[in-house]
């Protein structure tokens, strides 16, 4: 049984990246899920992964869905983690600016709290991954 | 393998794809169903299940369990009546269980369709039903969209195979050029007498919806619906001159694009739902003479294109570029329009492709012109993809019977 979405957003808001480390494969899931997200084991343990990571794609979004209109434009990344593991989140840097360029640049990853909106699970807010751009 | 009977498509029906604010979800597949039926000239009682396809009718309408509204509509009180959800892939998923059902020995005669008012919702609403097709709390959370998956897909397709993006999003634009030249002579298509002389430069330079995608790297939201009557090979045969037989129909799924990780752009789903459809089809790439594939965004065709196995991986933006994918080209992708041409009613989309694939290898176009017609093609595919590739369909269809 998985730890859930909840859990996973309240470390999240904790500063902690938590998920599983699978005790077959060694492979860590994140966000959490019920079996292992490489080889479906179910021999897994909650742990805390390393909060950096590598900008894989972005993209910066201008036509919002419904409820987020007052949050457009913003841009959406996927992130490699330093664990495996590949989220999505939003990148802290202006929208206008997040191009191409920016893919392979190292990260660390924290959180943002989002207004809640009708038609999403968690009726008290949206939580999200943040993506900051590491000085070099 | 178990046994299976043949199955065939004996009639198909496709409403004008559009905008449609005076007809309800229901009233617009009774339209699609009836023209199915009629093409099809078999008696309306004979059918013994409905399988539609529907995806976002709860936001975008207030309404969900339409199954048995749609039997009701048709005055076909009693049958079984289901909806199917695949969102995107919603209609070929309906396609994929009835030819089963068929092939089983289950029914012998069924109705299978697809229905979505889009374009009617408006654009945020609209984009809120495509939106609850990705992943519902990890990836909409940030407010990740649908174009906006494609737009991840993009980038990163430009940065695995080390394209300049300037460079790809110029190839990118070929597919919306090439696909608006033919929706642009299709009376079905949304964009029908619009966009046929269409540039690269017009595409790379229209509004950016989610970058680097414009609004004309995008299929529009659109209204519409579909169907088609499936039947037991021996009754197709007595029923109609041209039955076109099922020869394959697979289907995967995944999750969300950060489980898929650097493969989206390789679509596991796709490579295992295209391989088992051919495997059953006992047909390969090489065999099949047209295509309808799901072009929701431009990259989505090149991606699809080459996990498909019609052209190497990296190679697919290359191949539509130098134009192999035109209605003379070596593989005629999307003679209709595609998605971005025709439209998009996403439930109603699975069977506008079997309506279209149909249609060319019976090789009775109407109401579409010859000019999109794939002359001698006698093996078609059709490819439907819902969700970040989390739901894909491949149907193979053919004037011949498996194996003949
Ligand atoms: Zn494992």
């Amino acid at each position: 049984m998985s730890a859930g979405f909840k859990y996973f957003f309240n470390e999240l808001k904790r500063g902690k990246l938590v998920g599983y480390k699978c005790n077959d494969c060694g492979a860590y899931t994140c966000p959490p899920q019920s079996v292992c997200q490489e080889c479906g084991s179910e021999n897994i343990e909650l742990t805390e992964l390393r909060n950096k990571g590598t900008l894989r794609s972005l993209t910066t979004i201008y036509i919002p869905p419904t409820g987020l209109e007052d949050e457009a434009p913003y841009t959406v990344a996927l992130v490699e983690t330093n664990d495996g593991p590949w989220i999505i989140g939003r990148l802290d840097h202006d929208p206008e600016k997040s191009g191409q360029d920016l893919i392979g640049k190292k990260v660390s990853i924290g959180c943002q709290e989002l207004h809640p909106v009708d038609y999403y699970p968690d009726k008290e807010g949206r939580v999200a991954p943040l993506f900051k751009l590491e000085e070099t | 393998m178990r046994e299976m009977r043949d199955v065939a498509v004996i009639g198909v029906g496709h409403t004008k794809f559009g905008l449609h604010t005076d007809k309800s979800l229901v009233d617009l597949f009774g339209e699609a169903a009836l023209q199915a039926i009629h093409d099809a000239g078999v008696d309306r009682k004979k059918i013994e299940a409905i399988y539609i396809g529907q995806h976002g009718g709860g936001i975008t309408d207030g309404t969900t369990n339409l199954g048995g509204f749609m039997a009701e509509e048709l005055g076909l009180r009693g049958i079984p009546s289901l909806r199917f959800e695949g969102a995107c892939a919603s209609s070929t998923v309906a396609f994929r269980e009835a030819y089963r059902e068929i092939a089983g020995g289950w029914h012998d005669i069924m109705l299978v369709g697809g229905v979505e008012r889009l374009l009617s919702a408006g654009t945020s609403v609209g984009t809120k039903s495509l939106a609850s097709a990705v992943d519902g709390i990890y990836e909409s959370n940030a407010g990740l969209t649908f174009p906006g998956v494609f737009a991840l897909a993009a980038r990163l397709y430009a940065a695995e195979y080390d394209i300049p993006l300037d460079e790809l999003r110029e190839k990118m634009a070929h597919v919306s050029v090439k696909n608006h030249k033919n929706g642009a002579l299709n009376p079905l298509a949304q964009w029908y007498g619009k966009y046929g002389d269409l540039t690269i430069d017009k595409v790379v330079n229209s509004k950016m919806v989610a970058s680097p995608l414009t609004l004309m790297d995008c299929c529009p939201m659109t209204d519409g619906a579909t169907a088609c009557v499936l039947a037991e090979g021996g009754i197709a045969e007595k029923l109609v001159d041209k039955p076109i037989y099922v020869l394959g129909a697979a289907e995967a799924g995944a999750g969300g694009i950060y489980r898929q990780k650097a493969e989206m752009i390789r679509p596991m789903t796709r490579i295992k739902s295209s391989k088992d459809a051919f495997e059953e089809a006992k047909l390969t790439p090489d065999d099949i003479d047209i295509v309808e594939l799901h072009d929701c965004f431009t990259i989505a065709e090149i991606i699809a294109s080459e996990a498909i196995g019609f052209f190497e991986f990296g190679e697919g933006a290359d191949a539509v570029a130098e134009g192999k994918t035109k209605i003379n080209g070596k593989l005629p992708i999307n003679p209709s329009g595609g998605l971005i041409g025709k439209g998009h009613p996403v439930g109603a989309t699975g069977t506008s492709q079997i309506y279209l694939v149909t249609k060319q290898l019976r090789g009775d176009m109407d109401p579409m012109p010859d000019e999109l017609h794939v002359h001698g093609a006698e093996a078609g595919m059709t490819d439907t993809l819902g969700g970040d590739f989390s739901t894909l369909s491949n149907i193979i269809l053919s004037v011949r019977r498996r194996g003949e």
